[in-house]
């Protein structure tokens, strides 16, 4: 038999691969929105479109006796509930990435590679967190041109963000492990919209949920959708409250954790369908 | 050199069953399935769709378990060290397996980054490749715009970046046009040579097989049926094979019949209006042939008398026409 000469220089163990891996994989996410200008351009305008829509429309509720947007105007009230709307309806679509790359052979040559499956969820987890930070300051950018204050100040915009980022990887987990367990498009999607939908209307995101019936509000204190948007208007208000905040981000943080984990352990359902 | 070390991929016994829809058996895809390739060689699985060459190679390339069985690639035990068998080999799956959204170079230097090369390693490897596979002036366009030829190209350029010692090759022609086949089987060829790598192709081209395999195996019903070279298998098969072709299908059944009892004929197969016999010695059997169908008044559109080809091979031994199995 001939020599054979490697062409790996340094093959990655431990850590050191998994977070390689990571970014090889979420770069080409991000260079893959990057080369379709109007998906990227949609992904930003509909945050907006969604602000401004639902600012005007709902504008006299706040008027409602009893509705607690603090002392500021709806749109103050809403923005944080249209970040982490966008943030869940953006990260919902996660999976069909996953679809796209079974459908053709990329996911198989990827499992038969030395990548983690652990790097092949961060990786797409990381994309779905740059694009929820980057759509969350869009909006934060609209709502202060158009009139919106946030006392909250630097710390709250931080936690607002970090809030969303979290959300979005809870549902991009979600539909990850969706895409590897249904491995269909249309039953992604169809599922995703059905989990997606109800999680923002039983939140507090575009009204306040005391005003709601009993079972809303009761509901909403266990959607994550809730703690991310009660966390973040908590944080930008004048008076935080922050023992509301602390216990939701801290929900958030190891829902997030827990849902990417799980996400990982779908790619062996998938490999049993091989 | 021990006789172990020169078999780069070994499978023993595989089984391996899917579960079905509800309420029908389940598919068994592989039925006890062994093979030994010998490394540095051109191995191919040859077999219709659904015979078990796909769920073979998956097994070996530590995408999915067998039920029971053994699979080693280069010695590693693939069931108990997957991670290491990842580092050697290379998988070129039947779908298309490039990114479309990223250029053939961006293709390739993202699979050699992931597989632990060094940005310049992978860059320079990445180069080597595309001007191997033809594809320099195509090199920073995206793979989305590559015709099915191109596309194929630098799906196996994908899977030998980081010069694996086997490389899994699953149907890596069909839907080409001859052209860019033919352009293909010549890269295919070449590959055992250049790249020092062991090619375990699947196929079910018969002539793809002939081509480029040293040794190719029968897959049928997911076990081997048959292995040996091109040539040895032909010519286990003595003889010619006749072959008949009615003028129509109606006396096809009566024609079958007459052959079958013609002497120095055997191994009768009908397909519609097409039958075939092997015989000792075709020349001297195509009189007979032809004077017993004209005294049952069969019409006969054509005969014609060939040597044996992987076709008879696989008709004997899979027990029906591989075109009727596919």
């Amino acid at each position: 038999m001939s020599t054979h000469v490697s062409a790996v220089d340094q093959p990655m163990r431990g850590r050191g691969g998994l977070v390689g891996h990571s970014v090889y994989l979420a770069t080409r996410s991000l260079r893959t929105l990057w080369r379709q200008p109007a998906f990227a351009a949609a992904t930003l305008i509909q945050p907006i479109i969604w602000l401004l829509l639902f600012g005007e429309l709902f504008r006299s509720v706040v008027e409602i006796p009893g509705f607690s947007s603090g002392s500021g105007s709806y749109l103050e009230f809403i923005t944080p509930g249209v970040i982490v709307m966008t943030a869940l309806f953006s990260s919902g679509w996660a999976g069909t990435v996953y679809i796209e790359d079974m459908n053709r052979g990329v996911m198989d040559r990827l499992l038969a590679s030395p990548v983690r499956r652990g790097a092949m969820m961060i990786g797409t987890l990381a994309y779905q967190g740059l694009t929820t930070i980057l759509q969350t300051l869009v909006v934060f950018g609209i709502a202060l041109l158009a009139g919106a204050r946030f006392p909250g100040g630097p710390i709250g915009i931080g936690i607002t963000v970090l809030s969303a980022v979290l959300i979005s990887v809870i549902i991009a987990s979600l539909s990850n492990a969706l895409a590897l367990l249904v491995r269909q498009q249309e039953a992604l999607i169809g599922i995703s919209q059905f989990i997606v939908l109800p999680l923002q209307f039983l939140s507090s995101a575009i009204m306040d949920t005391s005003l709601s019936p009993g079972w809303v509000a009761q509901v909403a204190r266990y959607n994550p959708v809730d703690w991310a948007v009660v966390a973040s208007r908590q944080s930008l208000s004048a008076s935080t409250d922050w023992s509301a905040v602390w216990p939701r981000l801290g929900a958030l943080l190891a829902l997030a954790a827990v849902m990417a984990w799980l996400a990982t352990r779908a790619f062996s359902s998938y490999q049993r369908s091989l | 050199m021990s006789e172990s070390s020169s078999i780069a991929v070994s499978a023993v016994d595989l089984v391996k069953t899917y579960r079905a829809a509800r309420g029908t058996p389940p598919i068994r895809a592989l039925n006890g399935l062994s093979v030994a390739v010998a490394a540095g060689s051109v191995f191919a699985l040859l077999g219709p769709n659904g015979a078990g060459k796909s769920t073979t190679a998956k097994i070996l390339s530590s995408l999915s378990r067998p039920d029971s069985g053994r699979a080693s690639v280069v010695g590693i035990d693939v069931l108990r060290d997957p991670d290491a068998v990842r580092r050697v080999i290379g998988l070129v799956s039947q779908k298309a397996s490039s990114d479309p959204m990223a250029t053939a170079r961006e293709n390739l230097v993202l699979a050699g980054r992931i597989q632990g090369m060094s940005r310049a390693s992978a860059r320079a490897r990445a180069q080597e490749l595309l001007s191997r596979f033809a594809l320099d002036d195509a090199a920073d366009r995206l793979a989305k715009t590559y015709s099915g030829g191109m596309a194929r190209k630098l799906d196996v350029a994908i899977g030998l970046v980081h010069r694996p010692r086997v490389l899994f090759l699953d149907e890596p022609t069909t839907g080409l046009d001859p052209e860019a086949r033919a352009e293909m089987w010549a890269e295919i060829g070449r590959l055992a040579a250049d790249e020092q790598v062991t090619v375990l192709l699947l196929t079910h081209y018969l002539e793809e097989a002939e081509r480029l395999a040293d040794r190719l195996a029968i897959v049928d019903h997911g076990r081997i049926v048959v292995e040996g070279t091109p040539e040895e298998l032909k010519s286990e098969m003595h003889g010619d094979t006749v072959h008949v072709e009615l003028a129509s299908a109606d006396g096809a059944l009566k024609a079958q019949g007459l052959l079958a009892r013609l002497m120095g004929l055997h191994d009768i197969a009908s397909d519609g209006t097409r039958l075939r016999a092997r015989a000792e010695s075709g020349a001297r059997a195509v009189p007979a042939v032809l004077a017993a169908l004209e005294d049952a008044g069969i019409a006969v559109a054509s005969v014609t008398v060939a040597r044996p080809s992987l076709d008879d091979v696989y008709l004997r031994y899979a027990g029906r026409s591989f075109e009727a199995a596919a």
